[in-house]
């Protein structure tokens, strides 16, 4: 019990300090990838001085997401002259929860025996046991399910947040962030089923497994190769669900100033600010997990490597779990920095153009897609 | 939706192909050339190279600035090291931004150049950098370099340059317009001995 409560109160410092240090890092890597894609140099202003010298750390301009949190925090808590003050209060926060207790449930490592890390017989071994813990706050059967109903309470967060503002604009953003974001939750939840298909389980961390255990063609069975319409699709929505450029319509700053925050100022705007980055990491978080073999590192095992040639490199328990956190924290980043790419590469889509690359191309997709998958399951099992 | 609207046709009305209509195939193009020019320019970073076309602005001359550029101004010296400026005040009085200002005084170590600035100020908060002061100069002593001044800055009344910071031209490093290396004999002294 005492050994649980340890083991779970690390994960969740783990998972927090991961969730908003990758997302404080997203927004230097978004100012600097746009930068360096348009020949420029980006952001390489702001700098921490050593306190008493004259030593300034620049850092390449890292420093100016920790000036913009100051600012944020400093900056005036200015409200519209009427509002509805416990919703207007209460959606920012519904949002940043929301998504940031997407995480709970996503695994982002194997399986920990914390007994094995220390030296044996020493105090804290024989505390711990061989006891052993999934990386994961919470190992749950339906874990994407949950995914799906979480993210279905950021869309009340921004409607909330669109009405309770008393403006025209907010309630704009807010229509249209509910119906576009109503309209791919459908089309994603689609693609995730038939990767629930594929996987036959519901629990993020045996999805995992799944793809470690499976070959296709030699190579690992990450979800991409089995199911990479599926991967387009899933991808698609969730950017279209993040509300960024190409999807931008919600909070699009040339019809609409800022959508359904436009009236929000001080740090209750950071937060919606925030959670986008937070969803960037999540996006990625879950790409990485359905389709990208999650924190799989291949010929990685709980033992060791394993080099194609059959040849093996016992590894200690620390390493093996070092490695795989690795692993998965640098895959999520290398899809945040290909939604950032996207970002900067794609121009805006209309909004009915939104709505029918939603209900007439992604939806039919996804329906199909699930229909073959069912179907080709159907036709392995029998 | 009734039957008798036309949509309207536009001149430059794009016509698609299947593999445009398709999208998703030119999605990938495009981040192909987009991933690409951040790579190119990655790899220059990495490489200690620089891969932006932008200047850092103070720190940094731009690279296109013409050598004609009107930029800083210098006050000349003479080859003795004293500032050719006799404080006629004519680059002050045509001055439109009216940002010069001059003080005389008396020199008469020089018999040939009796006056000389004791103050030369130029305010560069209203400076135009038309070039008017150059034009004006009987004297050829205030000239105007390529690079920019140390412009940014919180405070208005930071903004003057004196003369401490003007006189920075030197006479043998400037290629275009070289200074003679020897000062010419006053004329009214030849006279004087004919």
């Amino acid at each position: 019990m005492t050994q649980s409560l340890v083991v779970h109160g690390l994960y969740m410092l783990y998972v927090i300090a991961f969730l908003l240090g990758l997302a404080t890092v997203f927004t230097w890597v978004e100012r600097k990838q746009s930068a360096i894609m348009a020949d420029r140099i980006g952001a390489n202003r702001a700098y921490l001085r050593l306190p008493f010298t004259n030593v300034k750390l620049v850092w390449w301009g890292l420093f100016h997401g920790l000036a913009d949190g100051a600012k944020m925090l400093l900056k005036e808590n200015f409200t519209p002259a009427t509002y509805d003050r416990f919703c207007y209060n209460l959606a920012p926060w519904l949002v940043a929860v929301s998504t940031l207790l997407l995480f709970a449930v996503i695994p982002f490592g194997g399986t920990l025996e914390p007994g094995r890390l220390f030296a044996p017989d020493s105090a804290l071994a024989r505390f711990f046991g061989d006891r052993s813990y999934p990386m994961q706050i919470a190992p749950l059967d339906a874990g994407i399910l949950v995914v799906l109903a979480i993210s279905g309470i950021a869309i009340l967060g921004t409607m909330i947040a669109g009405w309770s503002s008393n403006d025209k604009f907010s309630m704009l953003g807010a229509a249209r962030a509910a119906s576009q974001m109503i309209s791919y939750e459908l089309a994603m939840g689609l693609a995730v089923l038939a990767m629930v298909v594929t996987y036959g389980t519901l629990d993020l961390g045996a999805m995992v497994r799944w793809q470690s255990d499976h070959t296709v063609l030699g190579l690992p069975a990450w979800g991409i190769l089995v199911q990479p319409l599926a991967f387009l699709l899933f991808l698609t929505a969730s950017i279209a669900e993040n509300k960024r450029i190409p999807f931008d319509l919600p909070e699009c700053e040339s019809e609409l100033v800022s959508g359904y925050f436009t009236e929000y100022t001080s740090m209750k705007m950071g937060l919606f600010l925030l959670s986008e980055f937070v969803h960037i990491v999540i996006i990625s978080a879950l790409v990485v997990t359905l389709f990208l073999g999650g924190y799989a590192v291949p010929g990685l095992g709980a033992e060791g490597l394993t080099f194609p040639g059959g040849a093996t490199w016992a590894l200690p328990h620390i390493a093996v779990v070092t490695l795989q956190v690795l692993a998965f924290t640098v895959k999520v980043f290398l899809v945040g920095c290909f939604q950032i790419l996207v970002r900067w590469t794609l121009p805006r889509f209309r909004f009915d153009q939104v709505m029918t690359l939603g209900w007439k191309v992604l939806l039919p997709l996804a329906v199909l897609n699930l229909v073959v998958t069912a179907v080709l399951r159907w036709w392995a099992t029998t | 939706m009734s039957a008798g609207v036309r949509k309207k046709k536009y001149w430059n009305e794009p016509e698609p192909g299947l593999w445009e209509r398709l999208y998703i195939l030119e999605v990938v193009r495009g981040l192909f050339i987009t991933g690409g020019v951040f790579l190119g320019n990655m790899w220059k970073w990495v490489t200690g190279r620089k891969g932006a076309v932008t200047a850092y602005y103070p720190e940094e001359l731009r690279a296109d600035y013409s050598p004609n550029n009107r930029g800083r101004h210098v006050l000349t010296l003479r080859a003795n090291g004293e500032v050719q400026c006799v404080a006629c005040n004519l680059c002050a009085t045509v001055c439109p931004a009216y940002c010069i200002e001059i003080v005389a005084a008396p020199h008469f170590d020089e018999p040939a150049h009796p006056k000389a600035p004791q103050r030369f100020a130029i305010d560069y908060s209203r400076c135009i950098f038309c070039g008017f002061c150059v034009e004006a100069c009987p004297e050829d002593a205030i000239r105007m370099v390529k690079d920019v001044p140390d412009l940014p800055g919180f405070d208005r009344d930071r903004m003057w340059q004196t003369i401490d910071l003007l006189t920075q031209w030197q006479p043998t490093r400037d290629p275009r317009k070289p200074y003679p290396v020897a000062p010419e004999p006053p004329r009214h002294a030849e006279d004087a001995r004919r």
